[in-house]
């Protein structure tokens, strides 16, 4: 009988299937069964009492200014993100790395200093607090202010998805436009721009995703006007710290089918253009 | 009308790329820039395409002030070593791409810009791939299309830097006989950039030996070869 050996890369049954249990028990563990029973506890009392929930005008306001904070902290950190992304990869220049690490700052930084930052600069005894408030301009505790938070939480997520995947494409291409007689406007949009979209959509989701689930840094300059400054992350723990468990699961939940949704798409995207994300994160 | 060299220099850092480079090629000349890696030959082609900006010295073509325009308006073809096709248009998009950025006055109407690809197409010889992207397409092919995005234009002046350094021994020799007849169709001044002596001998009418971010010699290819100036151009030409 021929002996069957195993391949150098291979490794024993029994070890294949004990890492694999190990990370399936992980999984369910730690993400399934949390997320399963977030929709449960929602649904528990049927879908009608989901929806009266959901319609409970507080938690609508809190839909409303987490949707109104993402709207304005995507679209904003896409070009920030397209714009950093752009002169760190196409230009030299000295104090490129201390730039790199900037941006990447939000995400090293933990929210609570990032909010606590507004608080020293825009809060009643910081540095601009006395002139905003003589002017009756509200940042702190009102909208603007959580659109900051928003905004700095999540400045990383397009550029650190572009940058290495502009710098993988190299200035060749935009070399070539230059040279053909195209501006720079018509050189972005019609040769860097088609070579970073899916890049760019991918980095956007994310961003997305992370800007209507911020939590800490908004918590921190929000003040929890319920029904005024709220979002929805900050919605689910008041009505979780007033007991009121199925309005904080109801909301929970449609936090996490946003997250679902934003998965699904990313899933969608990597699936359909495997070949040029591959080349975002070969770095 | 011809291109005049001027004492050029460009450091990198610290690094010296170019120590003052001089020569003059006529009106419709085609010049190779021939040298080891090093030698400064990309680094003066990319600063006669605009691509980097000289420290000193100066560049005047057809009475231009050549090295005060911006890339955008000097109307020099450049050809890439690694192609820098775009990827994401068709080999008819890429050809005819310097046409279309044009403001909408110098614009040719897109029947015209059609023509143009076609006839470029032909001179290529690479009719009936319009439709393809650069994926599609073999390295030799692809040189093509880069050779004939460059010519689109209708250049002042073609640089071409180690255009088939990534190809085959056959597929160079193929493309540098066909460069040399476009070259002698469309009458363009012409800079060569390559490391290769046989391919610069062969294609060129003025050879310019670098080395150090000096041209060591500067003439027609049979003379060079018959009466080396220094001894590094002797011992390059023996290699």
């Amino acid at each position: 009988m021929k002996k069957r050996f195993l391949k150098p890369t291979e490794d024993p049954l029994w070890l294949r299937l004990f890492l694999g249990a190990v990370a399936i028990a992980f999984i369910a563990i730690l993400l399934l069964l949390p997320l399963a029973l977030v929709f449960k506890e929602a649904f528990a009392n049927g879908i009608g009492a989901f929806w009266t929930a959901i319609k409970e005008p507080d938690t609508l306001a809190s839909v409303r200014l987490s949707l109104i904070a993402a709207g304005i902290a995507v679209p904003l950190n896409m070009v920030f993100g397209i714009a950093a992304a752009w002169c760190i990869t196409k230009y030299d220049f000295p104090g490129k790395t201390f730039l790199v690490t900037l941006i990447d700052l939000p995400f090293s930084v933990s929210p609570v200093v990032a909010g606590l930052i507004y608080v020293l600069v825009f809060g009643a005894q910081g540095w601009f607090g006395r002139s905003l408030a003589d002017n009756n301009i509200h940042i702190l505790f009102a909208v603007p202010g959580i659109v900051l938070a928003t905004i700095f939480v999540t400045f990383p997520f397009v550029a650190r998805e572009l940058i290495p995947l502009m710098a993988d494409q190299g200035r060749d291409e935009e070399e070539a436009a230059a040279t053909l007689g195209a501006t720079g406007f018509q050189t972005f949009l019609r040769v860097t721009l088609p070579n970073i979209k899916w890049g760019l959509l991918y980095g956007v989701l994310l961003c997305n995703a992370r800007a209507l689930g911020e939590f800490g840094a908004v918590s921190v300059v929000s003040g929890h006007i319920r029904g005024v400054t709220n979002t929805m992350p900050l919605h689910v723990q008041l009505l979780y710290d007033n007991y009121d468990y199925p309005g904080a699961f109801t909301v929970a939940a449609l936090l996490a089918m946003l997250a679902l949704l934003t998965l699904a798409l990313k899933s969608l995207l990597e699936w359909r253009y495997a070949d040029e994300l591959a080349a975002a994160h070969r770095h | 009308m011809s291109l005049t060299v001027d004492s050029v220099a460009k450091k990198f850092g610290r690094f010296p790329a170019l120590n003052g480079a001089s020569f003059v090629a006529p009106q419709g000349g085609f010049v190779s820039l021939l040298g080891p890696s090093g030698s400064g030959k990309t680094t003066l082609l990319r600063i006669l395409g605009g691509l980097e900006f000289a420290d000193s010295g100066s560049v005047r073509f057809a009475d231009l002030n050549w090295l005060d325009m911006p890339a955008r308006t000097r109307n020099a073809g450049f050809v890439f070593q690694q192609y820098a096709l775009f990827k994401h248009m068709t080999v008819a998009d890429n050809i005819a791409f310097g046409l279309k950025v044009r403001p909408r006055n110098r614009r040719p109407s897109s029947a015209d810009i059609h023509k143009r690809v076609t006839e470029l197409l032909d001179l290529v010889q690479l009719s009936g791939l319009e439709a393809r992207y650069p994926s599609q397409l073999s390295g030799g092919q692809r040189q093509r299309v880069a050779l004939a995005r460059a010519l689109a234009i209708e250049p002042r002046m073609l640089l071409l830097d180690e255009p088939f350094g990534a190809l085959d021994a056959k597929v160079r020799k193929e493309l540098r006989t066909d460069l040399r007849r476009i070259h002698d169709h469309a009458g363009v001044t012409t800079v060569f950039v390559t490391h290769d002596q046989e391919e610069a001998f062969a294609v060129a009418d003025l050879v310019a030996v670098m080395k150090d971010g000096r041209i060591e010699q500067y003439g027609a290819p049979a003379d060079v070869r018959r009466n080396p100036k220094t001894a590094f151009v002797s011992e390059f030409l023996s290699a």
